[in-house]
């Protein structure tokens, strides 16, 4: 591959897997220390049939009615959980996984009802994106970086996760040490007077702004593994929480780029036809990273250095 | 003359007054209507047992958990202006020890107060936390992971973490549950330090037997207060039954 395919074809969609899987993970470090792993998860089932809806009634895909989607899905299934928890008398857990399940199947049924499916939204899509449609037509080269007329054509998803993952980044490092101390011990960080329910909330709110973005780019399977993946092989590298979020930050980076790179040559050096999703293997590369952490981490359980 | 004397009561300079606390999980009170004032520059045992509200009263009482009703105040003014006169020691086993963080670093939480989101940590303040890990016995232990200590270690390393805090108000749950010998001796010995310097400890404690030797007050709570003041008045036969009722057995004998 020449440089100037590489910049055309290539580059955009490995930034934005990079900037995607790294938005992910940064928040996912601190709700996995909370238990609430399994939040990105949520968020990216329930918001589905929100973003369908600011589709169906904007009829273009755009940042703003997607987030006001996204955020009234989010809402919706909150007043839902609650009301089956009441009515229905049963544990919340039960009543979410009723209603996250739920909701993104109806999102799935409304997308293939509606117009929406075959224009630009669809299930495909929904679940693993669409990193390799990303091209920058007017990418001719490296010379294009700096030239403003080139950079002008970049596809839009580029700027708006760069956005978004800058976002994160200044929450996580603004707040670090409220973050820190209020996910280690709450009560304590109550009696020093910090916003604890606001914290939590807030973290919620960023991890779900940047499951939008990086659903939109790069679609849901890649949301959930970049959440959990990353942070989770991380623990077993360190046993500090800066150091934790450094070597997630480093493993989000390496699986979207290796997973980028093996979905697009991989199958040709095994002689195969065509290409494979690069969501799916990014996703998967992270999981194999993981699975290496769990079986040759230094500072898994029960083997740190005593 | 009369009036100075109403206003005198309405306000308790105490380091912590309580007024008709109530705290109710589900529709069960845990906590109902209780009035405590705790005496500066005492220790001070809450008792009662299992289920007697013990942990919550102290929760209720740094809004923790949200009280139904109730008003509390420290040395005189809102809770909230008095916070970083206050340190609290929460139970061990209230957190995840499993937590990426060495023991320094928890310890250095305790001067969050002073160092605010963004500042900078300076060498004095390294050196207040290494103090106060030296004072509980536990300055070798400074980068060791949490995970990796005993639970009368962690207990320390907590009891380090609001040493750090610079407090006049030191409020502690359960601080002997599940440590060994060793760590009790070293843990009431930096309690009773701090009461000789003018500070003033407050701990739920679940030992009656060493409730005499250990403290100077002590209050008796199931539910609603028994009684509150110096050990010896409190932890009297009738007092003790009102409070135990018939599971007071062994607890009786060790008196």
């Amino acid at each position: 591959m020449t440089g100037a395919e590489f910049v055309m074809i290539s580059l955009v969609p490995l930034v934005i897997g990079v900037l995607a899987a790294i938005a992910c993970a940064l928040p996912g470090n601190f709700l996995l220390l909370r238990r609430q792993a399994l939040i990105g998860d949520a968020i990216s089932h329930v918001v589905l049939p929100g973003i369908v809806v600011a589709f169906l009634l904007s009829g273009r895909v755009a940042a703003v009615p997607m987030m006001l989607g996204a955020g009234g899905a989010a809402l919706v299934s909150v007043a839902l959980i609650e009301a089956i928890r009441r009515l229905g008398r049963i544990e919340p857990g039960a009543a979410m996984g009723v209603v996250f399940t739920a909701m993104f199947a109806g999102g799935v049924l409304l997308l293939e009802q509606s117009a929406a499916s075959g224009v630009h939204l669809d299930v495909q899509h929904a679940l693993y994106g669409n990193l390799e449609s990303l091209i920058w037509l007017d990418g001719h080269g490296w010379g294009a970086l700096v030239d403003r007329e080139a950079l002008r054509g970049l596809p839009p998803e580029l700027a708006r996760m760069a956005l978004v993952t800058l976002a994160v980044a200044l929450f996580t490092g603004l707040l670090w040490r409220a973050l820190v101390i209020s996910t280690f011990d709450e009560g304590f960080a109550r009696t020093l007077g910090l916003p604890v329910r606001a914290l939590s909330l807030a973290l919620v709110a960023v991890a779900a702004m940047a499951a939008v973005a990086a659903f939109d780019a790069v679609g849901s399977i890649i949301v959930i593994a970049m959440f959990i993946c990353p942070p989770a092989a991380a623990r077993l590298m360190t046993d500090r929480m800066g150091g934790q979020v450094a070597w997630s930050l480093g493993f989000a980076t390496l699986s979207a780029v290796l997973g980028y790179v093996l979905a697009g040559y991989g199958p040709l050096w095994l002689g195969h036809q065509s290409a494979v999703s690069a969501a799916g293997m990014i996703a998967t590369v992270s999981g194999l990273i993981l699975a290496l952490a769990a079986l040759f981490g230094p500072r898994r359980r029960g083997v740190a250095a005593v | 003359m009369a009036l100075e004397l109403v206003r005198e009561k309405l306000i308790d300079q105490n380091p912590l007054a309580i007024r008709g606390l109530t705290v109710s999980y589900a529709e069960k009170p845990a906590v109902f209507s209780v009035d405590v004032s705790y005496r500066a520059g005492q220790m001070t045992a809450i008792v009662g047992p299992n289920g007697a509200g013990k942990s919550t009263l102290l929760k209720a009482a740094l809004g923790i958990v949200r009280p139904i009703s109730g008003r509390v105040t420290a040395f005189g003014a809102p809770l909230d202006r008095a916070r970083a006169r206050i340190a609290y020691v929460p139970q061990r086993a209230s957190v995840d020890w499993e937590f990426p963080a060495r023991v320094i670093d928890v310890v250095m939480m305790g001067l969050y107060r002073d160092l605010g989101l963004l500042g900078r940590v300076r060498p004095h303040h390294r050196a207040r936390a290494m103090q106060s890990l030296a004072r509980v016995g536990m300055e070798s232990f400074a980068t060791r992971q949490i995970g990796q200590l005993s639970g009368g270690q962690q207990q320390r390393v907590f009891l380090a973490r609001a040493l750090a805090q610079g407090a006049d108000l030191y409020l502690l749950d359960e601080p002997f549950a599940g440590v060994d010998a060793a760590t009790e001796r070293a843990i009431i010995g930096v309690l009773k330090g701090l009461r000789d310097d003018g500070k003033t400890v407050v701990a739920v404690h679940h030992d009656l037997a060493t409730v005499p030797a250990y403290f100077d007050r002590a209050f008796l709570l199931n539910i609603t207060a028994i009684a509150e003041g110096p050990v010896a008045e409190v932890m009297t036969e009738a007092n003790l039954r009102a409070a135990y009722g018939g599971r007071l057995g062994p607890a009786r004998q060790a008196v």
